[in-house]
């Protein structure tokens, strides 16, 4: 494992990006490791992308870690460049950032002062002539070849004429040369914000009747509904917003499962949540504006419509879904999703319908096995007394919500080992390790008991629970 | 045996209770409840409901997803409904038996339920019977109640036949059918499910003649009869 970046604290105690996690820690030992997340860092650069909108229009995120904005003609509307720079700065530290930014006159240029320059310089040619040659960021081999011809710095490269090290290395290095010296321009691409779509509906009187006030909603997802077939997306979530005259503002929101421009189906999920609200809709003095807006669209292609009336009932069970997830809320509609441990409480654990659907399988029961999993599990295990021939063996007898239970027949252990990796202390402490016992008693009620810790090892006194039952 | 002793299986179309014996037995009554809803699943691929109150998590546990698996249940199939009181879950329930999109609907509640009377279990009778979904409503620490159910069943844990180590063996179930529309009650058999097969057999013969296992669509003549005697009464 390696280190891929690295707080400002860090790299003044001597730790270098590359260096090897153990010999990181070797130097550090109080060294804080999280794991390498690309996609999330290239998200969140995106959302910082996004922020800077409000400092120029022209902002293009330059993966893996710079934000390239086009400042001119900007500056003077934050007070000049210096006091631009320092606004920025504060805003970002303000959001736990620590932000490197650096002027030039192009773009290629300020990236390269920033991720190379130092912690100083201002952004004219001389500071990118005395940059190393890291930032050309060209391929190992044309670096190394570029070191052993005696080259240092850029401004040594740049003064040479570009035939010769075109032919030699490349036009790609030229390239680069010519971008960071600003005798090629490169544009700025920038980020387009996506165009929100909000369809508003004002009234010139204050509308008061309840149906009225849908007949206006149906009208605007039937607009919405149009906007959206000629982005070619579908809604996923539909935010109303009913504006009544004396300032109030009541807010509705409705989700689907799957992204749908269909007016009927929206209409029908908000019809539900009006009907679902604590407090119903209060029109007062009457509502003199009603907007819409898609805060979540996904993409949805038109389907074929087939010339013949399809035969088969509508065997979509999402819109039932959703409409129970609009009335009972979405913690309502669940289904069961596997995780990736053994401990049996991590093993499993229920997911929301509406959310993202992971399809990892479940372990497979060998066959001629009865389950061995039990169908309800108690969370947090319930503790019972039990009584046992030896301590590490199995139960004999248990009481368990104050009714005796005798074993007759058992299977087991089953030892299932604490997941030490996930303790604070490591394998020092890793927690007492559970034997599982599939018991039966003479009625036919089976249950899954354990014993928390190993008799001796562990623990003189190891506790018993029941964690679970079977069908 | 269980099969021709009901006419050919249960009603793919109908109601059906389940009671359970005892507290202790609540797990079983489930169980066997969506054992018979996966039976009915499995026939054309569409979904499951299990619709439960909060709080029965608090005395009987959460439903766990490999113990589900391990009985056979197609848990992509199966959507868990957690809501906020028997209402609710009625409500719910009733909403899902109306959609043609179901298999089966199980409904788990507990205690005597007033709401659920002959109304509503007529309501749940004529959804079923519309929309060719299955509804099987366990009850729960409850004691029978006049309704408009096609049976009545109730059910207790049975014994399992020990593996040869004397470790617990496949699921059995002692079924006891309280009452059945239009057919003899007061016969109970003992039932082991088989994961394997996905079906069940009787568990006191060695004899694995599939039982229940394949849930009837309606049958014109006993459902017509099931009408007018429901409307009588």
């Amino acid at each position: 494992m390696r280190l891929a970046a690295l707080s400002p604290q860090a790299a003044q105690r001597g730790i270098a990006c590359g260096m090897a996690l153990a010999d990181a820690r070797a130097l550090v030992p109080e060294l804080i490791s999280l794991t390498h997340d690309p996609d999330g860092d290239a998200l969140l650069l995106k959302k910082m992308a996004r922020h800077c909108i409000a400092y120029t229009p022209s902002v293009m995120p330059c993966p893996p870690r710079a934000i390239l904005l086009d400042i001119s003609g900007c500056a003077h509307l934050h007070g000049g460049e210096q006091a631009m720079e320092a606004k920025i700065i504060a805003d970002f530290s303000e959001r736990g950032h620590h932000v490197r930014l650096r002027f030039a006159y192009t773009p290629d240029a300020a990236r390269a002062l920033a991720r190379y320059g130092g912690d100083s310089g201002g952004g004219d040619n001389g500071d990118v002539r005395a940059l190393c040659l890291d930032a050309l960021e060209v391929d190992a081999a044309s670096q190394i070849a570029l070191r052993r011809a005696g080259f240092r710095t850029i401004g040594e490269l740049a003064d040479l004429p570009a035939a010769p090290l075109a032919a030699r290395f490349g036009a790609q290095l030229v390239r680069r040369i010519n971008r960071l010296m600003g005798r090629e321009d490169p544009h700025v691409v920038p980020q387009m914000p996506p165009v929100a779509i909000r369809v508003e509906l004002r009234f010139p009187e204050p509308i008061g009747r309840h149906d009225d006030a849908l007949d206006a909603i149906e009208w605007l997802i039937g607009e919405v509904a149009v906007q959206l077939a000629q982005a070619g997306r579908g809604g996923r979530a539909f935010a109303i917003s009913l504006s009544r005259s004396d300032g109030y503002v009541a807010r509705l929101m409705v989700e689907t499962g799957t992204p749908t421009r269909d007016k009927a189906l929206v209409m029908r999920l908000v019809r539900e949540r009006i009907d679902s609200l604590a407090d119903p809709l209060d029109p007062g003095f009457g509502y003199d504006s009603i907007s819409l807006c898609v805060t979540r669209a996904e993409t949805l292609d038109v389907a074929q419509r087939s010339l013949a009336p399809s035969q088969q009932p509508d065997s979509d069970v999402g819109v039932l879904l959703d409409r129970l997830a609009v009335r009972y809320g979405p913690a309502a509609t669940l289904r069961f999703a596997a995780a990736n441990s053994h401990i049996p409480e991590r093993a499993a654990y229920l997911a929301q319908v509406q959310g993202k659907a992971c399809d990892m399988p479940w372990l497979d029961n060998e066959p001629g096995e009865p389950p061995l999993r039990p169908l309800f599990l108690f969370d947090p295990p319930q503790l019972i007394d039990v009584l046992a021939a030896i301590p590490d063996g199995p139960p004999r007898r248990f009481r368990w919500r104050s009714k005796q239970y005798v074993v007759r027949f058992y299977e087991g252990p089953e030892r299932i080992a604490p997941e030490w990796w996930r303790r604070r202390d490591g394998c020092a402490n890793p927690g007492y390790s559970r034997d599982y016992y599939r018991v039966e008693d003479g009625d036919g009620h089976r249950f899954w008991l354990f014993r928390h810790g190993l008799y001796g090892r562990e623990t003189s006194q190891p506790r018993w629970y029941v964690h679970g039952l079977f069908a | 045996m269980a099969d021709r002793e009901l006419n050919g299986g249960l009603r793919a179309d109908g109601l059906h209770e389940f009671y359970a014996r005892s507290r202790q037995d609540i797990v079983a009554t489930i169980s066997f409840a969506l054992l018979i809803g996966q039976l009915c699943q499995r026939r054309d691929g569409r979904t499951l409901i299990w619709a439960r109150e909060v709080q029965a998590a608090r005395n009987g546990g959460n439903p766990y997803g490999p113990g589900l698996a391990a009985l056979g249940i197609d848990t992509r199939k199966l959507v868990l409904l957690i809501l906020p009181d028997a209402k609710a879950v009625l409500r719910a329930a009733l909403d899902a038996a109306r959609d043609a999109a179901v298999a089966a609907v199980v409904v788990e509640l507990t205690g005597r339920q007033p709401q659920l009377d002959l109304t509503a279990t007529r309501r749940f009778a004529l959804a079923a019977a519309e929309k060719d979904t299955m509804v099987l409503s366990t009850r729960l620490a409850a004691s029978p109640t006049p309704s408009a159910a096609h049976s009545r069943w109730q059910i207790a844990a049975a014994p399992s036949r020990a593996l040869d180590v004397h470790a617990p063996g496949a699921p059995a179930f002692e079924v006891e059918l309280l009452r059945q529309r239009g057919g003899r009650d007061g016969i109970s058999f003992i039932m082991e499910w088989d994961g394997d097969s996905a079906s069940f057999r009787l568990g006191n013969s060695a004899a694995t003649a599939p039982s229940l296992s394949r849930p009837r669509s309606a049958m014109a003549v006993g459902g017509a009869g099931d009408m007018r005697r429901a409307s009588a009464a």
